[in-house]
């Protein structure tokens, strides 16, 4: 039986989270579908039919779609997945928000944030914020599972041309209104998707500080821009800046943590990193432990000639 | 207004668990257990809710082993009015917790249900979305601003790069971010008082659920472990091992 995949896209594109749930797809078998369900949404439609991998692609473009509620959405992937032997969506917010609504509705279990596909039944998953790696293997008729996007790399986003099929809508639950959606525009890269990230903790005291200091460190670095739970919590930043068990996992080539001690939770963010520097003012902070470059110093003085330097 | 919050009895967030040696699991024995972090945020929310005058009862549950008993009193001190233990031993999943709450949903008539966006112990994030698509309900998840008015409830939302506003019909389902409040620390003569507060007490069975887990744990390891690198003396340094050795400059 074949795959789907639930696109994330913006009804013009599609999420680059998508590309690397496609590629945990054909890890499971060969025909892969994406659903890309929205409201004037072919030219995402399109885009998922370039995507590497891809069999079909199933679009079903209508009002009721506009906001992608779970509510909604949940309804019409449920009348598809009889099917299909698989559902997967990306481990992002929205698909956090939506896919467990789709398992309740078939009465099976959700697989959650997968990390490797052992088997077209057993996978892959951390539990306890990363601390251990759970397999488990389900006994469901169909498997509904979110992919951690870090741990599969992205199908290539061009190349192929998949058939476009049109679905008729689903129902429209009308039980819930989008208010309003405010979207911080920035030129930097998405957190999830950056190569290098610039991740600031309660080391620098405060938002001014971690403004002042960072921002033109990640300008040098095209890099996007992180921080601790810690930082979040403190009001520094917006929560979806925060890296860790709780906000994003991310897998950056380099990852900067300044003034970030290393918290467990922080570190399950993280840790899957190519390259960490740490830069921090107490030789003992946990982040040390999985440094790859570590400079002990006070933070104030290093950011700057850091940006200086590059 | 009645709410409903479900609990979690989860180990300590301060504490690392270790993974027990025939990889069959991690080993919670006498390790720190507490109330799941995000839970808590949910119980304050409704008790302030309650203290606004908008809620008339905050009704805590808990579903798993008796000692769940004081998760459900640690919620009683926060400003829960009383407790619902639905106990059992079997190891329950997430699927199976949202019908045992689907079924208490069935005898209490919540107009509200406020629950953790996720326990930090499996980090499954699905309860409270399975709770909504089975009592058929609307949800708002990841929320870091409530508001009730009108017969709706009014939720801000954390998505990716931003946030959003939903509107939602009750009963819904709503589910905690981190920002959403600062819990109080439960004070003494309220924890003295959570002792005396009414806590009913169900078997799956009573509730007609069937709680036979989905997914079987085959094995749990520790993850590959990174090993600490080094440390330079300086920025030049610093600069120079990326650019030349770890090549990522």
């Amino acid at each position: 039986m074949a795959i789907l995949v639930i696109a994330e896209h913006d009804n013009q594109s599609i999420k680059v989270a998508t590309l690397n749930t496609v590629a945990a797809a054909t890890q499971l078998g060969d025909e892969v579908h994406v659903l890309v369900a929205g409201a004037g949404c072919a030219a995402a439609a399109e885009a998922a039919a370039k995507v590497a991998g891809v069999s079909k692609v199933l679009v079903c473009d209508a009002a009721h779609y506009e906001a992608q509620t779970a509510e909604n959405v949940a309804e019409l992937v449920k009348g598809l997945a009889a099917n299909y032997s698989h559902v997967l969506a990306p481990a992002t917010p929205a698909g956090k928000n939506m896919l467990p609504r789709v398992a309740a509705l078939l009465d099976v279990a959700q697989i959650s944030d997968i990390v490797a596909v052992e088997s077209a039944d057993t996978f892959v998953r951390p539990i306890y914020a990363g601390n251990a790696l759970a397999t488990v293997k389900s006994a469901d008729a169909v498997k509904v599972i979110t992919v951690r996007t870090t741990a599969f790399d992205a199908a290539a986003a061009e190349g192929n041309s998949a058939p476009v099929e049109a679905l008729a809508a689903g129902a429209d639950l009308s039980v819930t209104a989008l208010v309003d959606r405010e979207i911080v525009k920035s030129a930097r890269p998405e957190l999830g998707a950056a190569k290098v990230i610039v991740s600031g903790g309660r080391g620098m005291g405060n938002g001014e500080n971690y403004h002042s200091l960072l921002e033109p460190l990640a300008d040098k670095l095209g890099a996007a821009l992180g921080a601790s739970r810690a930082a979040v919590d403190a009001g520094f930043v917006p929560n979806d800046y925060q890296v860790g068990q709780t906000g994003k996992i991310v897998a950056p080539q380099l990852y900067i943590a300044v003034g970030i001690s290393g918290a467990i939770q922080h570190l399950a963010g993280m840790k899957d990193s190519k390259v960490i520097v740490a830069i921090n003012k107490d030789p003992d902070a946990p982040i040390f432990q999985v440094a790859d470059y570590g400079v002990v110093g006070d933070l104030f003085e290093l950011v700057p000639q850091l940006t200086a330097a590059l | 207004m009645k709410i409903l919050v479900p609990v979690k009895r989860v180990v300590d967030y301060n504490v690392k668990v270790r993974v027990k040696a025939d990889g069959t699991g991690v080993d919670i024995a006498n390790v720190k257990m507490s109330m799941n972090p995000f839970d808590e945020i949910a119980v304050e929310e409704a008790v302030r809710l309650k203290e606004a005058g908008v809620a008339t009862e905050v009704v805590a549950v808990s579903c798993g082993l008796g000692a769940c008993q004081e998760t459900l009193r640690a919620a009683m001190a926060i400003g829960a009015d009383r407790g619902i233990l639905v106990e059992t031993d079997v190891e329950l999943q997430p699927l199976a917790v949202a019908k045992l709450l689907k079924a208490v949903c069935d005898k209490e008539q919540p107009t509200l249900v406020i629950a953790g966006k996720q326990a930090i112990d499996d980090d499954a994030n699905q309860t409270g979305q399975m709770l909504a698509a089975l009592a058929a309900w609307p949800q708002a998840t990841f929320a870091s601003k409530l508001v009730i008015a009108d017969g709706k409830a009014q939720v801000t939302r954390e998505i990716d790069g931003g946030l959003e506003t939903l509107s939602i019909s009750l009963p819904a389902v709503v589910t905690t971010d981190l920002r959403l409040n600062e819990p109080r620390y439960a004070t003494l003569p309220n924890i003295m008082k959570a002792k005396k507060k009414p806590l009913d007490t169900y078997k799956p069975a009573d509730l007609g659920v069937d709680v036979t887990p989905r997914l079987t744990t085959l094995k749990v390891a520790e993850p590959p472990k990174r090993s600490a690198g080094e440390l330079v003396a300086d920025i030049a340094q610093l600069v120079d091992k990326l650019k030349n050795v770890a090549k990522v400059l």
